[in-house]
């Protein structure tokens, strides 16, 4: 929204060369582990500064010259506290700022009340360490922004992103090569699941739906009349099952009963349709649901592309045949499309890219045949082009920069009386989104079950023993039983759970509050009450 | 950076300045011997395997360190570099299992190519041999450190690359290992389980616990492509015979990675196998599923898809691509929605 493009900036062979990374809302080296070797190499072999903004003590704040400790769901205070010392020491980077962006007046008087001492008492992060890390974020030669989840998945995401473009901006740390913001993306193919369509408002490369031009482009290449009307997110569509307007879901690969905020919600929405078909490699949870399934085929039974978090699309490459009778997932969708009266029929793969490139503009140069070595990243306008490594080199995708005013919000749910403990929840290095690092024998072994990471001092307190005691925790919305892990990693008055184990399924008690813009789920910040069980 | 030229075998070469002799001369295509060098990481110095000579040093000098200097002279391939090279091999086989006909690195295994191309059949030194116990009770390798070199390689990466510091030189002269802090199992330790130092251990001191006596090296189709964890893409090496993918390794020349995995890429792909994936097309009929054939299932959801769109419109049909699923898939599918049904209802799980 204020640059025009969401996707990493930057290539993650820049970060080495970066001499400030600020990393917030990212644990990179569980999530991201081989990108976070460029971090702390980043440190190590160059000197660069690293500034972590967690609540929890993560591995890179070992690398780190500065950590900001604050507290959850008070990230955008932070960024706005950053932005208001920036301005006020006058290191606004000013010819950026005239040439290349509009709105900085607004900007500058909205983050006028964000002084550093309010800010202290907002997020907990002493004045002069936000003082020290705005110097360095806009001072350095070259400063480049690492986040992930951590600040997305709030009731007030949106507003976080937009707060780190303000801040790149405002200094300049954009369209250079070691600079930039940098989304840290989850999943293998996430970048390219949005990137061909995934989305309920645009087709392939973020064309939209509801731009007459380019729908009448789409409707050419397809041969047949399309919508014009923007579809629904995933949780509206989960609202339109309980409201009863939605009546068939086909799902691919994906397992939002365990994924999804308030997983029985969406247990019960999902039984009530007429029609649920789950095409996937294991019996998952959703799929349990399903009325069909279809059984897909894992990455290593396959042949096609997958874009990775720097918007580099690389080849997989197919392994061995499918197992037992299982299909390859391109085939079987095709085989579909023609039973529905719209054939498909494709060759291979590389066929499919072949259209895919015809009708996606930063996609017109992939072909199969020039992803050998490194892949292409986008955009890739045409045969010859060879790439781009950075964005917004001299402009940006929407042309000038656009400051956002971002107001804090609390958070809308914070620890009580009654639900004393704050919980956050993520990922571990050992397991991933939810079934398929469960299904291997050694990441199984290594990191059995789901637990509960919470501060020595809170378990002395509740009488929690530091080596796996039984635990209950317990939100508004449900409560789950896991063993505690005592942790000083984790400030007093924080618990920590994963979302990866059905049997302690931190998305029974997660809010299901979205963010207003990006409809994403409070995952992040919610207040629960801890028990000892055993 | 300044140029020097200097010689190497005669042959007139331009470096750089900083540079190491073992560069220059990859540069113009001499390739030295070697075991504990590896691109990419600080060399070690310590097998001696590439040596050689350099005009005015009263020593054979170790290329793999060695800066190149301006009108310096070297020679890599001489009757006394050469000999040098088959003492240090000796050496390190006098102190090294015979078991290569069982040995998982067999094949890859810089000590049995050097054995081999200097016709070392049995090493001419008979003396103390060490009897360690092999160490493996994490769930991903094994270290065998009666076959380690000890070149140095997994802990300049664990030192390195990988920050970690778990596992260092420990004892001193014949006594030397490589261990972890007090000689703990890797799971005491603040060790990751990335695997890198397997991926650079020269010999059969670490290997994979997976694919152990399925496959000889030679035996083993190599495929490269892209991680299906998170979205950082990595190229990994799957290596497969039979059909079955036996184990993943890395390779250094391949993908942004440069050869450097973690613990998911490397370790966590059995899932591929696994008893549990869903191998036939299932419907359910009163609650329970039954197995189906293709024609059954795709007729099914066609069918109830085609019924739902006329019984309510196409907008009561939703459709989720996946985050997991190739690019091509997804387009597809999203296609399928859009033009085989009619409706724009298509998200995913990024949000999640």
């Amino acid at each position: 929204m204020a640059f025009g493009s969401g996707a990493m900036t930057n290539s993650i062979g820049e970060i080495r060369n970066a001499d400030c990374i600020f990393v917030i809302g990212s644990n990179t080296s569980e999530n991201h582990p081989v990108i976070a070797l460029e971090v702390k190499a980043a440190v190590r072999q160059r000197g660069a500064k690293v500034i972590v903004a967690d609540p929890r003590r993560i591995d890179l704040v070992n690398f780190a010259h500065l950590w900001l400790r604050h507290h959850p769901g008070t990230d955008v205070a932070l960024l706005n506290g950053m932005l208001n010392v920036i301005i006020s020491h006058g290191w606004v980077n000013q010819s950026f700022v005239n040439e290349r962006t509009e709105g900085f007046e607004a900007l500058a008087e909205s983050v006028k009340d964000y002084v550093p001492e309010r800010v202290e008492k907002i997020t907990g992060v002493p004045a002069k360490d936000i003082v020290e890390a705005s110097r360095l974020y806009a001072q350095s030669a070259n400063s480049s922004v690492l986040y992930a989840m951590g600040i997305t998945q709030h009731a007030t995401g949106t507003h976080n992103v937009l707060a780190l473009a303000n801040l790149a901006m405002v200094t300049g740390q954009i369209g250079k090569p070691f600079s930039g913001i940098n989304p840290l993306r989850g999943q293998n193919n996430v970048q390219g699941a949005c990137d061909m369509g995934g989305l309920p408002n645009v087709y392939t490369g973020y064309q939209r739906v509801d731009d007459e031009a380019v729908r009448q482009r789409f409707e050419k290449a397809w041969g047949i009349a399309l919508s014009p009307r923007p579809g629904l997110t995933l949780m509206e569509m989960m609202k339109g099952i309980a409201e009863g307007r939605m009546k068939a879901l086909f799902i691919l690969g994906e397992n939002p009963v365990l994924s999804d905020p308030n997983a029985e919600k969406v247990k019960d929405e999902l039984k009530r349709l007429d029609l649920l078909v789950v095409q996937d490699i294991f019996l998952s949870e959703t799929a349990e649901l399903a009325h069909v399934v279809l059984p897909g085929v894992s990455f290593a039974e396959k042949d096609g592309t997958f874009t990775n978090t720097e918007r580099r699309v690389q080849r997989i490459r197919k392994a061995i045949e499918p197992i037992g009778n299982a299909r390859p997932d391109w085939k079987i969708i095709c085989d579909l499309s023609s039973r529905l009266g719209y054939p498909m029929n494709y060759d291979s793969p590389q066929q499919i890219m072949e259209e895919i490139a015809s009708v996606t503009p930063s996609y017109g140069g992939i072909r199969y045949e020039r992803l050998e070595g490194l892949g292409l990243q986008w955009p890739c306008p045409s045969i010859d082009h060879p790439g781009t490594p950075f964005l917004h080199k001299d402009r940006f995708t929407r042309g000038r920069g656009k400051f956002h005013i971002t107001p804090y919000a609390a958070p809308p749910e914070l620890p009580d009386q009654e639900y004393p403990f704050l919980l956050t929840t993520g990922r571990v290095l050992y397991h991933y989104h939810t079934l398929i690092s469960q299904k291997s024998k050694g990441l199984a072994e290594i990191y059995p079950e789901g637990l509960v990471e919470i501060n020595p001092d809170d378990a002395r307190r509740l009488g929690i023993k530091p080596d796996n005691g039984l635990v209950e925790v317990a939100s508004r919305r449900g409560k789950v039983k896991a063993r505690a892990k005592v942790s000083d990693n984790l400030p007093p008055g924080l618990v920590f759970m994963t979302f990866h184990f059905k049997e302690a399924a931190a998305n029974l008690l997660t809010i299901d509050v979205l963010d207003p813009i990006a409809k994403i789920p409070e995952f992040k910040v919610c207040a629960v009450r801890v028990k000892k069980l055993g | 950076m300044k140029e020097v030229i200097l010689k190497i075998d005669g042959r007139e070469v331009r470096a750089e300045e900083g540079m190491t002799i073992f560069q220059a001369a990859k540069k113009v295509g001499i390739e030295i011997p070697h075991l504990c060098y590896r691109e990419g990481l600080a060399p070690t110095a310590a097998c001696r395997l590439c040596v050689v000579e350099v005009d005015g040093s009263r020593t054979l000098v170790a290329s793999c360190a060695y800066p190149v200097a301006n009108k310096m002279v070297v020679r890599t391939d001489t009757q006394r570099v050469q000999e040098a090279r088959k003492l240090a091999i000796d050496f390190l086989l006098s102190d090294h299992p015979y078991d290569c006909m069982t040995c998982e690195k067999s094949g890859s295994c810089r000590l049995e190519k050097y054995a081999y191309e200097f016709g070392i059949r049995k090493s001419r030194f008979e003396g103390e041999r060490h009897d360690y116990p092999i160490r493996g009770r994490n769930p991903f390798f094994e270290r065998d450190y009666n076959k380690c070199i000890l070149c140095g390689r997994c802990v300049t990466v664990c030192h390195e690359v990988q920050y970690c510091e778990a596992v260092d030189y420990s004892e001193r002269g014949f006594a030397t290992k490589i261990a972890a802090f007090f000689d703990r199992s890797m799971q005491e330790t603040p060790c990751v389980f990335c695997g890198n130092c397997v991926s650079v251990c020269p010999v059969g001191a670490l290997s994979e616990k997976a694919g152990r006596f399925k496959g000889r090296e030679w035996e083993l189709q190599k495929v490269p492509t892209i991680c299906s964890y998170c979205g950082v893409g990595c190229t990994l090496v799957l290596n497969v015979k039979d059909g079955k993918v036996l184990k993943v390794t890395s390779d250094k020349e391949l993908g942004i990675n440069r050869g450097w995995t973690c613990v998911k890429g490397r370790f966590g792909f059995d899932y591929i196998h696994s008893p549990d994936r869903l191998t036939e097309p299932l419907i359910k009929r009163d609650g329970t599923f039954r197995q189906a054939s293709w024609e059954e299932a795709l007729d099914a959801v066609a069918e109830g898809l085609k019924n739902i769109k006329s019984k309510y419109g196409a907008d009561a049909i939703g459709f989720l691509v996946s985050a997991k699923c190739t690019n091509e898939e997804n387009y597809l599918l999203q296609k399928v929605a859009r033009a085989a049904i009619g409706t724009n209802n298509v998200d995913h799980c990024a949000r999640l």
